[in-house]
């Protein structure tokens, strides 16, 4: 069984189906890109699966549990995190704490009310962790506000590695990098292969040829294809629809 | 966190000086400084309470008056019905802005924003014309304490200087345990739920549980002002729940400084004795009231601690 089954996914914007009656299976331990032309739904699909939007049919089953319904919080407890295209961080917290608070969502009760946390060495250890694998530890004490966008990016993955997902859905994690980030971030997300099953959703189709166990092609709201990097790039509904106008970087 | 040795030393300064205070006031032969003083020591009550949801929730609650009032109401009645223990009084109040704040915030958390802020106001407003229309505690009127709160079955609070210590001693165990709590793992939570909520739904938080929480631990504080309010005064009418009073008290947080804990301390003590001076010059106080707030507004951001953090 897969370990994300979605079936028949919906959604509709008034009469425009952004997704429509999608079918995907994400298997453990891969790392499954999607990829489709601007507007074809990338996002709003991630945000349906992780709870952020909600849908109008369709089931998420994660780890054989139903998800759709849930809150996206009640999805990240159950393991499913996601990373935001636009980054969604905590800028008047240190990059330290914005890491730290979500190593702490995972581990023991928030409601304490007389523990000063800062002290709480495990918490802050895990996320120095995180902040190191993405390569950011040098920032660990900037005001995360302050930090550059590059460097929010990193961020931005480090907290949700540090909710210890067991599924993780990143939407465009390279958007805005310089090409030495980027390449810690293609790293990272390569040493999670096998370990973290990933969702990946990302312009830079390098990345995405290189990362990827297997690859979903999205157009207007549906899936066309699915397969390995050399079966998607020899589909010719594929290159028609989508690698065709960029079949040269692509390819 | 590079702020907290200094609103240490800020705050051991100015519990200092409270401390000090009636020795003072004793040289001076000013009964009325107490007087004054104790009225202040129980609005800080309140605006510090106001700021644990106002400055780290980012919870703009327009009707903290409410509270003042339950505190003041259930000395009345407990008063008229024979209980006059402090630590009774205390109990009772903090257990009924517990059932109001859960019920109000409960609901009024369902909106952000302008909606907030109107949505407590008119709840506070309720609570407002219920007790307006209270005939048997004396309606508009209020009711007038036959006595103080007792201390351990004795009459001690008669005393204004012992009442004096008695708010202080609440007001400093309260500042520790909000500074406590916003530095505790709660108070991450909080401050992350005003900083991004979505991100802190994103990492697993529902902000609204520990936004409630927090409503109503700020509404219990704010109780214990309203306490110490009809013990000084020896009075209690709707007016301590006014919206006027919800308004002063927002003000006393801008004041002295939004997420401070400490500013708003400063902020109620400040604006107090603003409006004592002021009032001696002009009837007319309130213009030039409003003078100063806007300038300290426009020129620190953070208020009254803003120029302190910046010389320090």
């Amino acid at each position: 069984m897969s370990l994300l089954e979605v079936r028949g996914l919906r959604k509709s914007y008034g009469a425009l189906k952004v997704t429509d009656d999608l079918n995907l299976s994400v298997e453990a331990g891969e790392l499954h890109a999607i990829i489709g032309p601007n507007g074809a739904g990338k996002s709003t699909l991630i945000a349906q699966l992780s709870g952020q939007a909600g849908s109008d049919g369709g089931s998420v089953r994660f780890d054989g549990t139903e998800m759709t319904g849930l809150p996206m919080h009640r999805r990240v407890r159950a393991g499913m995190s996601r990373s935001f295209q636009i980054t969604s961080i905590l800028p008047g917290f240190t990059a330290l704490d914005n890491v730290a608070v979500a190593v702490q969502a995972r581990r023991g009760s928030s409601f304490r009310f007389f523990t000063p946390v800062a002290q709480e060495h495990a918490l802050n250890e895990a996320a120095l962790e995180a902040l190191n694998r993405v390569g950011i530890a040098d920032r660990a004490f900037f005001r995360a506000g302050s930090l550059s966008h590059g460097e929010k990016r990193q961020l931005e993955l480090a907290i949700a590695l540090a909710t210890r997902p067991r599924l993780l859905l990143l939407d465009e994690p390279l958007a805005g990098t310089s090409g030495q980030e980027a390449d810690r971030l293609v790293e990272v997300m390569r040493s999670l292969k096998g370990d973290v099953t990933q969702v990946l959703i990302e312009h830079d189709m390098d990345a995405v040829f290189a990362l990827a166990d297997r690859i979903s092609v999205l157009v207007y709201g549906r899936i066309i294809a699915t397969g390995t990097p050399d079966e998607i790039r020899g589909d010719p509904a594929v290159r028609a629809a989508y690698l065709g106008e960029e079949a040269g970087e692509g390819g | 966190m590079r702020l907290i040795p200094t609103r240490a030393w800020a705050a051991t300064i100015l519990f200092a000086a409270f401390a000090a205070l009636p020795l003072i006031a004793g040289a001076l032969e000013d009964s009325y400084l107490i007087v004054v003083a104790t009225r202040i020591l129980a609005y800080a009550i309140a605006a510090l309470a106001l700021d644990l949801i106002l400055g780290y929730g980012g919870l703009v609650s327009f009707g903290h008056a409410a509270y003042l009032g339950i505190g003041a109401y259930a000395v009345a009645i407990l008063n008229r019905a024979g209980v006059t223990d402090l630590g009774l009084h205390l109990l009772a109040a903090i257990l009924g802005a517990a059932v109001f704040a859960l019920v109000t915030g409960a609901i009024s958390l369902r909106t952000r924003g302008i909606y907030f802020i109107m949505i407590t106001l008119a709840f506070a407003q309720m609570a407002y014309f219920f007790f307006v229309s209270l005939s048997a505690y004396g309606g508009d009127d209020g009711v007038t304490l036959r006595a103080r709160s007792t201390l351990f079955g004795r009459p001690l609070l008669e005393d204004d200087t012992a009442l004096y210590y008695t708010a202080l001693v609440l007001l400093l165990g309260l500042y520790l345990l909000a500074v406590a709590i916003t530095r505790s793992r709660f108070g991450r939570v909080l401050t992350g739920a005003r900083e991004n909520p979505v991100r802190m739904r994103a990492i697993g938080f529902s902000p609204f549980r520990y936004q409630l929480t927090a409503y109503v631990i700020s509404g219990c504080m704010a109780a214990v002002a309203g306490v110490m309010l009809a013990n000084q005064a020896s009075y209690v009418s709707p007016a301590f729940m006014n919206w006027h009073r919800s308004g002063e008290l927002v003000v006393m947080v801008v004041f002295g400084g939004v997420g401070n804990l400490l500013g708003a301390v400063a902020g109620a003590t400040i604006a107090l004795l603003l409006e004592e001076w002021l009032a001696v010059l002009t009837d007319h106080w309130p213009i030039l009231f409003g003078t100063v707030l806007i300038l300290v507004v426009l020129y620190s951001r953070d208020g009254l601690a803003g120029f302190f953090r910046r010389r320090s």
